[in-house]
Parts: structure tokens; sequence; C-alpha cells
């Protein structure tokens, strides 16, 4: 794997770099839970595909909101490469690789539960880290936002219980070879 | 589609949705690619994606740029004319193991022997999925299913060993769920001047649900990339087949039509690559 850099807030030098990182994790997150959704659609799992474009709702009007923002401060334009993610990618995205085509509401709501918090932590290294007030205060809101949607995906999954073992069971598997 | 001006990774991605498998490691490549591409700071009319027939190979469809989806262990030889009728052009060759090694294998050889300055992106799973799950050339010998009871017991394929030893400038491996170490290796790999060989591991979550393991058994290589091939040859025959990573970058000169200039005339082109 690729090294995964520590999320040091000092390395954000400035607002409008701090805004594009904000900016591009929601848009992220939202054109990911699209894709699974479509996944979940091509696979006849419409329950799925509803929740995960729900999802991908959210993150779109979050995205909105950040470059409304963005208006005062302006967004600095960043290659794939220039950002400073913590991991491999954006940290609000959904594991594509947790994806199954007979998964339930609650294996998607656990993982946007994980993206949401990995979310959370990256804005609060920041917080932690950086010596700038501009960038404190705003990640700061940022990381707010962030626990706010890490308590609704928890109440979310009060809705779901954890479905029994065997949910991935299929009496006629993609994979039954003839 | 409104392009932006450079475009964005998203701008690479098409309508068209995939019909992979949820948890199938080509999503990871396809997103791999678009970032490549921002990266690059193409433009998709730059670009041209081809490949062959299987799972894998139908990624031109889902990104944004010219592709062609040709036949069956053909793309090589559709992606080295291309390159040479429009060598202004980025051209990457893409499909699976099956397809590029067994169907299109002699073409893999030839390809790397005449070391044409495009990319080729194997996404290897070690199996065929498409067709319901047989062994490919690179399916281990003791892999046991319906289809191979108690396995072929046949060598595998080795991919890398085989494009090092054919004349490939540029030979790596990657695994798909490091999506930003497989787009820094495409980037990579474009660069180089010459014929730039991927190898993708991919997981197959239908056929081969064991390798979503995959992910834990990566490793970094310990050394650095050589331009020594005899010292790669060593190197990747020791390898234990998770080893990700630049393995070789070489320094032999693209075959090359003239000036590099797009011609026009297939007369031109059928007398200029005359082997």
């Amino acid at each position: 794997m690729s090294a995964g850099k520590s999320p040091v807030g000092a390395d954000i030098v400035d607002l409008a770099e701090l805004l594009a990182h904000a900016y591009a994790i929601e848009v992220e997150a939202a054109e990911r839970y699209r894709v699974l959704g479509d996944q979940m659609e091509v696979h006849n799992n419409p329950e799925l595909a509803g929740l995960f474009r729900e999802l991908a709702g959210h993150e779109e009007k979050h995205a909105a909101e950040i470059k409304a923002r963005a208006l005062k401060t302006g967004m600095a334009e960043l290659k794939p490469s220039e950002f400073k993610w913590p991991g491999t990618e954006g940290p609000e995205l959904a594991a594509l690789d947790d994806a199954h085509y007979q998964m339930t509401p609650w294996h998607a709501l656990q993982m946007a539960l994980a993206a949401e918090t990995r979310a959370f932590e990256f804005f609060n290294s920041i917080v932690e880290s950086t010596a700038e007030l501009d960038i404190r205060k705003w990640a700061g809101e940022f990381r707010e936002e962030e626990a706010e949607h890490v308590a609704l995906v928890e109440g979310l999954l009060e809705k779901y219980p954890e479905p029994e073992a065997g949910w991935s069971e299929d009496d006629d598997p993609p994979n039954m070879q003839e | 589609m409104n392009i932006s001006n450079p475009a964005k990774a998203s701008d690479f991605k098409s309508d068209l949705k995939p019909v992979w498998c949820p948890g199938c490691g080509d999503y990871h490549v396809l997103l791999s690619m678009t970032k490549a591409l921002a990266e690059l700071e193409c433009r998709p009319e730059e670009v041209a994606v081809i490949s062959g027939i299987g799972c894998s190979s139908r990624i031109p469809a889902y990104l944004n740029c010219y592709g062609f989806h040709g036949v069956h262990g053909r793309s090589l030889p559709l992606g080295t004319g291309l390159k040479v009728a429009r060598p202004d052009m980025t051209v990457i060759v893409a499909g699976g193991d099956g397809d590029g090694f067994s169907i299109g294998g002699n073409h893999f050889l030839h390809a790397c022997r005449r070391n044409i300055d495009l990319t080729y992106i194997v996404m290897d799973n070690r199996v065929y999925g498409m067709t319901k799950g047989q062994p490919s050339p690179t399916t281990e010998p003791d892999w046991d299913s319906a289809l191979s009871p108690g396995g072929t017991g046949l060598s595998p394929f080795h991919p890398l060993v085989i494009a090092l030893a054919s004349g490939a400038n540029f030979v790596a491996r990657a695994f798909s769920g490091d999506i930003k170490g497989t787009s820094n290796m495409i980037v990579e790999a474009v660069r180089h001047p010459g014929f730039s060989f991927v190898e993708i591991l991919s997981p197959c979550v239908t056929f081969r649900p064991e390798q979503r393991e995959w992910k834990s058994a990566i490793h970094p290589p310990t050394v650095e990339p050589t331009d020594d091939p005899a010292r790669a040859a060593r190197r990747i025959m020791t390898d234990d087949g998770f080893n990700v990573g630049i393995l070789y970058r070489g320094t032999r000169r693209p075959y090359r039509i003239g000036d590099g200039v797009a011609s026009r005339e297939v007369g031109d082109l059928d007398t200029a690559f005359a082997i």
C-alpha cells in the first residue's frame, strides 16, 4: 500500500486549501455513494440503491454549503496527488470493497458510520495540530458538522438491527458453476 | 458534457453504470484511472483506452475518452496501431489476465519487444470471471473449484517476469484497493517512454472470494526500482506475488516512426512498421 500520511493540520497551509479538502470530502463521498447506489440497482437491491442515493444527497447538500462558504475565502484548485489525506483516499469515502450484492441497510449504515467517523477524525487532527487560528476555527466547525453526521447515522442504525448470520446466502448465486 | 479545464477525475467518468459485481476490484481501478488522467492533465479527447474481452475489458465504456472494446486478446495490436498512427495521443490498453496472457499472450510478448510508447494495464484476478470461474493463466495450480477439481496442477504464468524478459521498458505491480498508489503507478507508467506494463491485482469477490484478503497480504517493495534487467529479474523471481511498486524502469528508446507526427496514410504505416 502507498504510505498513509499522518493527518497533520500543519500541512494545511491556508483556508483556501482547507476548503478544498472539506469540499472534496463531500463531493467524493457523494460520488462514492452514487456508485454504490448504481451497483445495488444493477444487482436488483432497490432498497439499498435508494439508501445509498439518499446518503449521496446529504453529501451533495453539504458540498453545496461548503462551496457557498468558500465564496468568501476562495478555494484552492488541487490535483488528486496534492490532497493531504491521512490514507490512500479521502476520509469520508465508503469502502468499495465492503460492498456485497445482498448487503442490508445495516451494512450500508455501518459503512457510512465508519466514513463519517474518519471525516470527524480528519478535521479533529487539524484542529489539534494547526497553529493557524482561522484554520483551527473553520476545521472545528467542520468537525462539529461531522459529529452531527455521526450522530445522524447512529440514529438511523437504531431502525435496522444487525442481520442474522447467513444474510449473504443465495439460493441462486451468480457464481454457480455449471 | 462540460469538461473542466484542467479536467478533473470526475470528467473522465462516463454516464454508463458499471455492471461489475459489488466489491469487485475493477471499480477501484476505474477510479485510479480517472485520477491518474486528471493528474496527467490530459484532456479526454487526447486519451484512448483500448480493451479486449472480459469483465475488466468493459472499462473503456465507463471512461469518458476515446475507447475501443475490441476482439478477445487483440487489444495490444489495436493499441499499437493507434499509437503508431496517432503518436500524439495517450494510449492505454487495459484488460484481464485471461485476455492478456492466454488469448492475447503472443501479442503481449511482442508488444513488450516492440516497445511502443503505450501503457498496458492488466487487472489480474487469476480467474475467468465473465464465463463463470474457469482457471486463467495466473491461477494457482492448487485452486480447487467445480471447474478445476483438485486444481489444474499447471505452473502459473508470471506476467512481470515475462514482461521483463520480453523487453518491456517499465514493469510494475499495484493493488486495486490502494487507489492512490495505483493512480500514482499509472501516472508513472504513462510518463515513462516506451512500453509500460502494470499488473494490478484486482480481486474477483464472486469467484475468488478469498481474494478479499489480498488487502492484508499486500506489502510495499523493500528496494528502489532498478534500470538493470538482471537485477530486476532476480528480485521478481524471489517475489511472493504481493510486492507492489515499480520493479523496473528501463532506458530503451521507444519504437518511433519518423518525427513522431501523426500519419494519415496507411501506406506510410505499412512501410514504416514492417519488422
